[in-house]
């Protein structure tokens, strides 16, 4: 399998904490990646320095062959890296549609004089990108709520809404931060299958999840931080063996 | 014909006829109604900065002021130049434009309050540089002002005298009132089309959730700059309209209290709501003109000698109206869908 994404020594240290310490990891194409740690690990430190959000001290990543540029998050979009926030991030007061068609954004190019001639070019666009965000909606399976306000949709088609946002930049690599923290079983269980039919349809997922039975099951192969440094990489079966994630998770045997 | 084609008509109809009608009660109304139209302008323009990227501006009347002065300039004996309106207004908009830019740029990573001290400093800055700049070359003559601006023309027909049309007697003021309502026309179009396009979309989002926006993609620092250049464009071309209107323009008109007032009218009309926008700049424009024409009647009448003060009394029954409506419409008087169902929502929460 190719490799996707390839972080190199990323470190990032917040006043005297260092959050990160030379963080080096791989992901393949189309494979479901695990990032997992106990709270406080970095694990979302990660995740904001991987899509521009935080400036990193040191490291690099190459993706898709080429260096990221991580200086600004709407440049990781566009090369390709999507994410979704641990706590929702919605635009709350737009249509569900809406907020999908936003995603469209960096793929598409109408300014502002375009929108004001309404040239044949801004129309088909616009139309274009309705139809993508209709489909979007109809893939995550809320194409239902489409016309509702983001804030008036129930906390899993919230997720799903995020999801299908972030899949409208049409990305290679998809970043979810804990997308089954406060859902409840038969609603993970749907998380679970949403997320298997994405990598069936070719794209690479990268999870951050608290949930260790989603993670296990789920996930391809499963990296563990724990104060900032990467104490594990490997498939589920291993990782969960690992005596350093044990410990890590449950502290040192007493004798 | 359907009832919005009939409705259509009827108010292309009355908004036509008006001028006439007003011309009847008085010249003075016709140039209220001028008045009213340019801040409608300038409403529809802090619109797209405050109501759909949601950035609060406190100086947008230094729009307006460069585009005021911009026609001075280029239409006025003080340098000389006579440019006709085809140069003069593109110009204006442009370097308002410019100077929108000039503001969003290094206020990029502020939002709220602190966005709104920095914009209020701006407006001054913009204001204090008209008053000063007669020194030691003399661009703008300072506090006096500049005086004999040419007016609006188009071809030979001059804007200031009165023409009789079909029988019809033409006064200066509601031929300005054809030419703003034209401008308006275009203004609300651009306006409407802007909000349902992909921009005004990045605009809502950025609005909504900063974050969120940049990691959907969107580029925020272009996208609000271009709100800010976007809403700066549209105050030079009501700015530029204004001189020609009132052939002078002195630092004086552009104070702090017109800043308000256009937020206000924004505000109070019903943020990112085109049409709520446009209603609350005629409300905020002709209330205050109708208060100063019956305050001083009013109690005359009533108690057979005047009381308190036209000017006090007038501002006072203002101000206590629109604390009333803020008080029982909160969102605005017509606002935008989406605001109207969270407003809804509180009052349940309440209930």
């Amino acid at each position: 399998m190719t490799v996707l994404l390839e972080a190199r020594t990323i470190s990032k240290k917040f006043g005297g904490v260092q959050a990160l310490k030379d963080v080096s990891l791989t992901i393949r194409r189309s494979e479901i990646y695990g990032l997992i740690g106990p709270n406080g690990a970095g694990k979302t430190t990660f995740f904001n320095v991987l899509t521009g959000l935080y400036a990193r001290d040191a490291g690099e990543v190459m993706f898709a062959g080429k260096p990221l540029e991580l200086g600004s998050p709407h440049q990781v979009a566009q090369a390709g890296i999507a994410r979704t926030f641990q706590n929702i991030r919605l635009f709350g007061n737009m249509t569900a549609l809406e907020n999908v068609m936003v995603g469209r954004h960096v793929r598409t190019q109408a300014g502002v004089f375009g929108a004001i001639l309404r040239t044949a070019a801004q129309r088909a666009e616009e139309a274009a990108i309705r139809r993508r965000a209709e489909e979007l909606l109809h893939y995550v399976g809320i194409a239902h709520r489409a016309g509702d306000l983001a804030r008036h949709l129930s906390y899993g088609d919230q997720r799903r809404l995020e999801i299908a946002r972030a899949l409208a930049t049409e990305p290679q690599l998809l970043a979810l931060d804990e997308p089954a923290a406060g859902m409840n079983a038969t609603e993970t269980a749907a998380l679970r299958e949403l997320v298997e039919g994405l990598r069936a349809d070719g794209l690479t997922v990268l999870l951050i999840e608290h949930d260790v039975k989603l993670v296990m099951g789920l996930c391809d192969r499963v990296a563990v931080l724990d104060y900032g440094e990467k104490i594990a990489e490997d498939v589920p079966a291993v990782v969960r063996a690992d005596p350093k994630v044990i410990e890590a998770y449950l502290g040192t045997s007493a004798h | 014909m359907n009832r919005k084609t009939i409705g259509f008509i009827l108010v292309a109809l009355a908004l036509l006829a008006l001028p006439l009608v007003l011309t009847q009660v008085g010249t003075a109304w016709v140039r209220i109604a001028n008045l009213a139209i340019l801040f409608v302008f300038l409403s529809l323009g802090l619109n797209i900065v405050v109501g759909m990227a949601g950035l609060l501006d406190l100086g947008y009347i230094a729009f307006y002021a460069v585009g005021a002065y911009v026609w001075a300039l280029l239409a006025s004996p003080h340098f000389g130049l006579h440019l006709p309106f085809w140069v003069i207004l593109p110009v204006g908009a442009l370097c308002a434009c410019v100077a929108g830019a000039v503001l969003g740029a290094p206020t990029l990573r502020l939002r709220g309050d602190y966005l709104a001290i920095v914009t209020l400093g701006f407006g001054e800055i913009v204001r204090i540089f008209m008053n000063n700049l007669s020194a030691p070359f003399n661009i703008t003559n300072g506090p006096k002002g500049i005086t004999r601006i040419d007016g609006f023309s188009v071809g030979g027909l001059d804007f200031r005298a009165t023409d009789t049309f079909l029988g019809i007697d033409f006064t200066g003021p509601a031929k300005y009132y054809y030419v703003l309502l034209l401008l308006l026309l275009g203004v609300i179009i651009v306006n409407l089309r802007l909000q349902k396009s992909r921009i005004g979309r990045a605009w809502v989002a950025i609005r909504e959730d900063e974050v969120a926006a940049k990691a959907a993609g969107i580029n925020t620092r272009n996208v609000k700059l271009l709100a800010f250049a976007m809403g700066a464009s549209f105050g030079g071309i009501a700015g530029g309209m204004f001189a020609a209107m009132q052939g002078f323009v002195s630092p004086e008109s552009f104070i702090l209290h017109e800043s308000i007032m256009v937020l206000a009218m924004v505000v109070l009309g019903g943020m990112g709501n085109v049409w709520g926008v446009i209603a609350g700049a005629l409300l905020l424009s002709f209330v205050p003109e109708f208060l100063r024409y019956t305050v001083e009647p009013v109690q005359k009448a009533l108690f057979g000698h005047l009381l308190v003060e036209p000017e006090v009394l007038r501002m006072l029954i203002f101000g206590a109206a629109l604390v009333l409506t803020m008080r029982f419409r909160p969102a605005g008087l017509w606002p935008e869908a989406r605001h109207q169902k969270e407003m809804g929502e509180m009052k349940e929460a309440d209930a």
